[in-house]
């Protein structure tokens, strides 16, 4: 392999990718749950939990249904760990290089982001389970239900950069203009469009997180765990660190894309913001029904995000 | 500290609640475990919702021919290596049920146990030992 391979290898698996994302992942999830511990005047688990749930998971046996679509199932968490590794990849090089992105990456990131839950479904279905089928189909109801939002919110950046003249649309799908533009200008968020956006933004990672109030697809109570009732060893090792590593994504995306992007290390707060606001979110809602969350993206998100992009039109 | 599977598993044992008939008293004293006051999140012990993520079984109730076969399907459908805890005195033996046709025993003549944990219902602090003379043996 020439330098280059060997460059993108290291940087797919060490560093910015699979094994940083994962370490800072696990490091969140702890603090989720030491934060979440705290809101209970609990004391919490110590710092090393996740990776001790993690290679417990990790070597224990896998079983898989009788009757479940054995590639499917196996394969479903392998996709949506590929998503969540290649953003990992792509968003810091955004904020370190600006030049370095490609013209449309923002559309790539969020089709990206759409393959874990796609996997999920997937896995879900495959297993033959029907607790799992219902988790799945709340999954995509909840899934078409944020898709909407989300790229209203995105829109903000892109109608905001394309109102300065003399810039085009290849400018203004591309990561690391968005960046370089903020870096210059003030981040967007700065503005009533911004705000709007970033408040849809803050829900729609609760959700493609799968957090309450949006943890429907998986909610433990009702349905046993939803999606992943089915999984268990390897596999759903696999599934926990890939939304670990999308709790890093995630954040840091909200943050490229409307918060200025990774500037300075100031921008380490505003990832820390965004992270504790989502915890706290998550313990201080109670679960949504699946019909509610969809009434509450697309009437409330929807309108929010279509006067966002006409406000950010407007140029406020 | 030999084998990583073996300290995983004394590090986030997860919990998987198995009500085989039990009178409700011992279930709500389990519930009592993940409270503030006892809060066994610090040992990484969680409850969760699906026997294929459980690393424990807490067996409550006095076993019986209805729920025999139930809870025979829930330990097979738990990935190995997994632990069985029964919780409350039913689980030890039949109980006021001695002479009925429908009580079939404790559950060690039906599946392995790792512990037993007596009283009705046991206190807090007896499960939490149970669960740590449970993980000793392993």
């Amino acid at each position: 392999m020439s330098f280059k391979g060997w460059w993108l290898a290291f940087a797919l698996v060490v560093f910015p990718g699979f094994l940083t994302t994962a370490a800072t992942g696990m490091l969140l999830t702890w603090i989720d749950r030491f934060v979440s511990a705290r809101v209970q005047w609990r004391k919490g688990p110590p710092v090393y939990q996740p990776l001790a749930d993690f290679l417990k998971l990790l070597l224990k046996q896998v079983v898989v249904p009788a009757g479940a679509s054995r590639l499917v199932f196996l394969m479903a968490p392998l996709v949506g760990f590929a998503g969540a590794t290649l953003v990992s990849v792509m968003l810091p090089y955004a904020n370190f290089s600006p030049g370095g992105t490609f013209v449309g990456d923002i559309i790539v990131i969020v089709y990206l982001f759409a393959l874990p839950p796609l996997a999920v479904i997937a896995g879900a279905s495959a297993s033959r389970n029907p607790v799992a089928a219902v988790g799945a189909s709340r999954e995509m109801t909840l899934y078409f239900a944020y898709e909407l939002p989300f790229v209203l919110a995105l829109l903000v950046p892109i109608v905001k950069i394309l109102r300065v003249p003399g810039t085009d649309l290849s400018q203004a799908i591309r990561l690391g203009e968005i960046v370089a533009f903020q870096q210059a200008n003030g981040p967007f968020l700065y503005s009533v469009s911004g705000v709007i956006a970033g408040l849809i933004i803050l829900l729609v990672i609760q959700a493609k997180l799968g957090y309450v109030p949006f943890d429907m697809a998986e909610a433990e109570q009702e349905i046993m765990s939803g999606v992943f009732a089915e999984y268990s060893g390897a596999p759903l090792a696999v599934l926990r660190l890939t939304r670990a590593m999308m709790f890093v994504s995630l954040p840091l995306f909200a943050i490229t894309v409307l918060w200025g992007g990774f500037a300075d290390w100031w921008a380490v707060l505003k990832f820390l913001v965004i992270v504790v606001l989502t915890i706290l979110i998550r313990n201080t809602n109670p679960r949504l029904r699946v019909d509610q969350a969809l009434k509450l993206f697309w009437f409330a998100g929807g309108v929010l995000g279509i006067l966002a992009v006409v406000l950010a039109y407007m140029g406020l | 500290m030999r084998d990583p599977r073996i300290w995983g598993l004394k590090k986030s044992p997860w919990v998987y609640h198995v009500a085989a008939a039990s009178c409700n008293n011992c279930d709500i004293e389990i519930l009592e475990l993940l409270t503030p006051r006892y809060d066994v999140e610090r040992f990484g012990i969680v409850l969760v919702g699906s026997p294929r993520h459980a690393d424990a079984l807490l067996v409550t109730g006095v076993l019986n021919r209805k729920s025999l076969p139930r809870v025979l399907e829930v330990y097979e459908q738990t990935p190995k290596p997994c632990l069985v805890i029964g919780i409350g005195t039913c689980t030890c033996s039949k109980q006021i049920f001695r002479n009925s046709y429908n009580a079939v025993g404790p559950y060690d003549k039906h599946l392995p146990i790792h512990a037993y944990v007596p009283g009705c219902p046991p206190k807090p602090e007896a499960m939490i030992l149970g669960v740590v003379r449970a993980l000793a043996k392993l």
